[in-house]
């Protein structure tokens, strides 16, 4: 019997709302997540032995802490496909593959801001004297958002279906990511600086970051069907 | 422009032509050719490891034939692996469900993947019913026994009502009365065709319309129709020596 395939968007709505339910029931990834950055940063506080960062060194906690907590989740993202047999169950129906990976970069899109929503308060509680700087530092997480959840459903594949998964899977996306971070650290900078809000190069490295976002998707969508391949 | 051409009786549903698998230079399938109508069944035949679990995942187009050619409901693999997807359901010996859902999410899942109408929820509630799993719709499979899971399985593979259904060994698991429940949901129908791959000769013999012998390094020991096999012949593949060439 031949029935008319899915589309792509239905099938990722359908896999992000089946990995979103999974989540909300077993709490596998964004408690750790939030765990994790809350950690990280008494560490920097302590470490640092500074109550108060601003300018490169504020943004760089900030984003080093996003980046190491996301890995968490990006570990974690296929490991259910792999074990429970997802990817055969995905490839056996009149589905574009594809659908799993923006599936994928939706769910870990949805962590990050979850885990930013509480890391923020967090970090201006224990690091900033003003939080004038986070309001427009927005726009720049959710870039680096969408870089990472990107780059993490396009990497994440190819270490779950390796042994050492979870050496590959950083090994692999930290070099990658070295851009995007880059860019976001440049914007970040000066939002968090001492003398107040500055916005000198943020258009540009805003641009770098929507364009590494873009061509990452690109790379996916293009790539992802053979990435799963047998 | 002309009507086309009405399809023969016995299309075939299968094909295959020197079809060969090998896991980086081990082969475990060498050489096999087969042919099958649709409405058919093939039972496969062999001991562990004479390659019928490879057959079956490049039958469901889940793997690449290293070498040869192989046609599934018309269509080649792996080029045309996409107009077949959709057609096929598959019992291996992993359930494909997800742990931390319950039995209907995961049909409902499923449904989605296969863009069934209405969400697929009467046909899972159908078949819920008929393998006795109704009562468990909202058990979570980790909390199901071996054999629950393995009905809700069958749910899984037939709700799309494939036109091909590879059975991997399709009974394991069962107690008598899942057996009694799950049978002829998997057995012969109109218009199905069926890979059935199993231990149990006689029930091989039994169901299947051709046979097809794979000997413990993948070669083939006999492909033909089931009149020409006898229980004897077809037992000869799990002996110690078939194979060793």
């Amino acid at each position: 019997m031949t029935r008319p395939s899915p589309s792509t968007a239905a099938v990722a709505r359908a896999i992000l709302a089946k990995d979103l339910r999974v989540e909300l029931r077993t709490l596998q990834s964004v408690p750790a997540m939030l765990l994790f950055a809350t950690t990280v940063f008494v560490i920097f506080r302590f470490g640092l032995d500074r109550t108060r960062l601003d300018g490169g060194l504020a943004a760089g906690v900030l984003l080093v802490t996003i980046l190491f907590a996301a890995l968490l989740a990006i570990n974690r993202i296929f490991v259910a496909e792999r074990e429970q047999g997802g990817f055969e169950a995905i490839r056996l129906a009149p589905a574009d593959a594809t659908a799993l990976f923006f599936a994928k970069a939706a769910a870990l899109l949805v962590y990050l801001a979850v885990l930013e929503l509480f890391a923020l308060p967090v970090f201006w509680l224990f690091f900033l004297d003003s939080g004038a700087g986070l309001a427009p530092l927005v726009p720049v997480l959710l870039l680096l958002d969408i870089a990472l959840a990107v780059t993490g459903a396009l990497i994440s594949p190819m270490a779950t279906n390796s042994r050492a998964r979870d050496l590959i899977g950083p090994l692999i996306l930290l070099p990658l990511l070295i851009p995007a971070m880059i860019a976001a650290a440049g914007a970040g900078q000066h939002l968090l600086a001492a003398g107040g809000v500055s916005y000198e190069q943020f258009g540009t490295w805003l641009a770098v970051l929507g364009l590494y976002d873009l061509v990452f998707l690109l790379i996916g969508w293009a790539a992802f069907d053979f990435l799963i391949e047998d | 422009m002309s009507d086309p051409a009405p399809e023969p009786a016995d299309a075939t549903a299968l094909r295959a032509d020197g079809l060969s698998h090998a896991y980086g230079d081990r082969w475990v399938l060498r050489d096999v050719s087969l042919g099958l109508d649709e409405g058919q069944t093939l039972a496969v035949l062999g001991s562990n490891g004479a390659g019928k679990s490879t057959l079956l995942r490049i039958l469901a187009t889940l793997l690449r034939p290293t070498e040869g050619g192989v046609e599934v409901l018309g269509c080649e693999l792996p080029r045309e692996a996409w107009k077949v997807r959709g057609r096929i359901g598959l019992l291996g010996h992993q359930p494909l469900l997800y742990r931390d859902l319950d039995a209907r999410e995961n049909l409902h899942f499923h449904a989605r993947l296969f863009a069934l109408p209405g969400g697929g929820e009467e046909r899972a509630a159908e078949l819920l019913e008929r393998v006795g799993l109704s009562h468990r719709a909202s058990t979570r499979v980790d909390e199901m026994s071996a054999g629950m899971i393995r009905r809700l399985a069958v749910c899984r593979a037939l709700l799309h009502e494939p036109d091909l259904l590879i059975l991997d060994e399709p009974l394991a698991n069962l107690d008598p009365a899942g057996v009694e429940e799950v049978a002829p949901l998997l057995g012969p129908a109109p218009g199905r065709t069926r890979v059935l791959v199993t231990h149990d000769v006689d029930a091989a013999l039994a169901e299947a319309d051709r046979v097809l012998g794979l000997e413990r390094d993948g070669r083939v020991a006999f492909a033909l129709p089931v009149g020409e096999v006898d229980a004897e012949r077809a037992r000869r593949v799990y002996s110690e020596r078939a194979g060793a060439r």
